[in-house]
């Protein structure tokens, strides 16, 4: 008995099995989802998921669902994605660097009240900003008669906007621990300040910018209300077009699931792949 | 396929542009005498930045104050009209029980779960942590809209006669009890306790993963020093490591709590805000895009704004002591 104990102890088994169970709970619902969007319409709709588990020799597996949702818009809506996501990435983060910059190794009137005030906007909703912002671009339309609502780019402007409190903060901390002495080198060495940005700080800031780029990417990826107003229903984000099948789940749950599938696999990817940036990142304190 | 190309040509567009951008506006400063140029430096680097927090930022935040207080069309002022109309409609009282209620339940029982995976975590080797860890922590990368639709299928109902496809009703079947439609039911706020459940799953993984590191960096002596006085575990995790990462566990805390307050997608995924789930800015959002009434829109995202300011300060305050330790 004592002995067995000791193995226990040794293995940490109680540990294991409590932190097994709760494992267990996390990932259900998502194995759920998978095994639902590689069945056939007229077994999701009268059977459980997990009856295909237990007999999986018996199931019809089939891609049809990934079909269908393929061809009524999911695919389109992966090409919006990317086209919204990747500019909406990395326009803030060259804004960002530039301005940390100047709040790190220059020196003006006001510095300090204007760097407070963006770390007070970090926790602002978005929410509050919107409405003016959309009409806005309207008004702007109207008066120059160059549109912006409906297409990708104003998806961009406002991301990169709501993305600036957090990044500057993010990664002026990051250019904070490079010695000041290396910036005062260059420029006796007659470097420009715009030099001393591009060749010498902006590569050596790159962990910081590269943590905080997978976040803005993940966070304009999964993002539904930004894309919902600004780029709406002309070129329809995943998304979006995701809480469309959701509300059509009459149509049986094989697409929704297929369809959520679809809309989390990039992001899921970037995850597993650069999990440690990714961790770096959020222990530095870049969260949203 | 066109798409495609239009795509890569207004991405490389943007960022080439952006790129001039900044070239042009060292040129132009560049112009100026040495001497004046000392002193506008930073608007080379800092001018885009400025302007665009600017503009779509911070002029539309003092907007939404002024429209707040005007009618639905923004043409007339209508002074407090729009707060007394909402704090004088049961609906929107219930709106903020809900919002309270997140807020209460939602980051503490985050914060509980995170701590308590972390400290086992770091029990049982560098292998099964990594993976453990990773299951917990995947959520995370997902949207809520796609975190919504996992749990629609775990919470499905259907009618009697055929079988549950849902996890919960099928348990609920299994124990010999009735299927119940979960998310329609607002007795004692059981949907919304059912909705904050899909928050806590993405976010715990966050959680863990900050306190988690935070109790790595527990130094070994203070460690080594309680197993000498013969401590068990629960006195070393309580005594010993919970106050070393009690500043960790409040960051994470007031993220979460900040998150919650905004709380959005899922609501309108999963109920839509029926069967009285709705949250402040579900609230916002239909009185907006569906009732188009700007200035009780601008009033409600106004109430939000307000709840949130007190966490502002203590964002900012935060901040200044991180700055005072480097």
């Amino acid at each position: 008995m004592n002995k067995l104990k000791r193995v226990s102890e040794k293995l940490n088994l109680g540990s294991t099995f409590t932190l097994l169970f709760l494992v267990l709970i996390w990932s259900i619902p998502t194995v759920g989802l998978l095994i639902t969007s590689l069945r056939r319409r007229s077994d999701a709709e009268v059977s459980p998921w997990w009856d295909a588990i237990f007999n999986p020799l018996e199931t019809a597996w089939t891609t049809e669902a990934f079909r269908n949702v393929a061809e009524s818009g999911m695919l389109d809506a992966l090409v919006n994605t990317f086209a919204v996501t990747i500019p909406a990435t990395i326009l803030p983060l060259m804004i960002a660097a530039n301005a940390a910059y100047a709040f790190t190794f220059l020196n003006f009137k006001g510095k300090e009240v204007v760097f407070s005030l963006m770390v007070g906007l970090m926790v602002v909703p978005l929410q509050a900003a919107l409405i003016p912002v959309l009409r806005g671009m309207v008004w702007f339309q109207k008066t120059v008669d160059i549109q912006l609502t409906g297409t990708y780019a104003s998806a961009w402007i406002v991301h990169s906007a709501f993305a600036m409190p957090l990044a500057i903060y993010i990664i002026r901390n990051y250019m904070l621990t490079i010695p000041t002495s290396l910036i005062e080198a260059a420029r006796i060495d007659g470097a420009s300040y715009y030099k001393i940005f591009w060749s010498l700080v902006l590569p050596l800031s790159m962990p910081a910018i590269a943590s905080f780029a997978i976040f803005q990417f993940l966070w304009v990826w999964n993002d539904y209300l930004i894309a919902f107003i600004f780029v709406g229903q002309g070129s329809p984000v995943l998304t979006y077009e995701l809480l469309k099948l959701l509300g059509q789940y009459g149509q049986g749950w094989q697409d929704v699931a297929a369809g959520a599938f679809i809309s989390l696999i990039v992001p899921l990817m970037v995850f597993l792949g650069l999990q440690r940036y990714f961790v770096r990142g959020l222990t530095s304190g870049s969260v949203k | 396929m066109g798409d495609i190309i239009f795509g890569l040509i207004a991405v490389t567009f943007g960022i080439v542009a952006s790129y001039g951008l900044y070239w042009l506006l060292n040129a132009l400063l560049s112009l100026l005498p040495e001497k004046i140029l000392r002193r506008v430096q930073w608007l080379a680097f800092l001018t885009p930045a400025l302007v665009l927090v600017a503009l779509v930022l911070l002029a539309p935040i003092v907007q939404t104050f002024v429209w707040s207080f005007m009618d639905k069309r923004v043409e007339n002022y209508v002074g407090f009209d729009n707060y007394i109309a909402l704090f004088t409609d049961p609906d929107f009282l219930s709106v903020l029980v809900n919002n309270l209620l997140w807020v209460l339940v939602v980051p503490a029982v985050t914060v509980a779960i995170g701590t308590a995976v972390a400290t086992l975590t770091n029990q049982v080797g560098p292998n099964r942590e990594k993976i453990f860890k990773t299951l917990i922590f995947m959520p995370m990368s997902i949207s809520f809209v796609a975190a919504a639709t996992i749990w629609s299928l775990t919470y499905a109902y259907v009618p009697p006669g055929r079988p549950e496809i849902g996890i919960l009703n099928s348990v609920m079947v299994g124990l010999g009890l009735e299927a119940q439609p979960w998310l329609t039911i607002s007795d004692g706020k059981l949907n919304t306790f059912l909705l904050m459940a899909v928050l806590v799953w993405l976010q715990v993984g966050y959680s863990m993963v900050i306190i988690s590191a935070a109790i790595k960096a527990v130094p070994e002596e203070t460690l080594e020093a309680a197993k000498l006085d013969a401590a068990n575990a629960w006195q070393v995790f309580r005594h010993i490591i919970l106050p070393q990462v009690w500043g960790s566990i409040m960051a994470v805390f007031v993220t979460v709590l900040i998150l919650v307050m905004k709380i959005f997608d899922v609501v309108l995924a999963m109920t839509g805000g029926n069967f009285d789930t709705s949250v402040l800015a579900l609230e916002w959002f239909t009185a907006f895009f569906e009732s188009r009434e700007i200035g009780p829109a601008s009033a409600i995202v106004v109430v939000l704004f307000v709840l949130i300011v007190p966490l502002m300060y203590v964002q900012i305050r935060t901040v200044k002591k991180q700055e005072e330790l480097r």
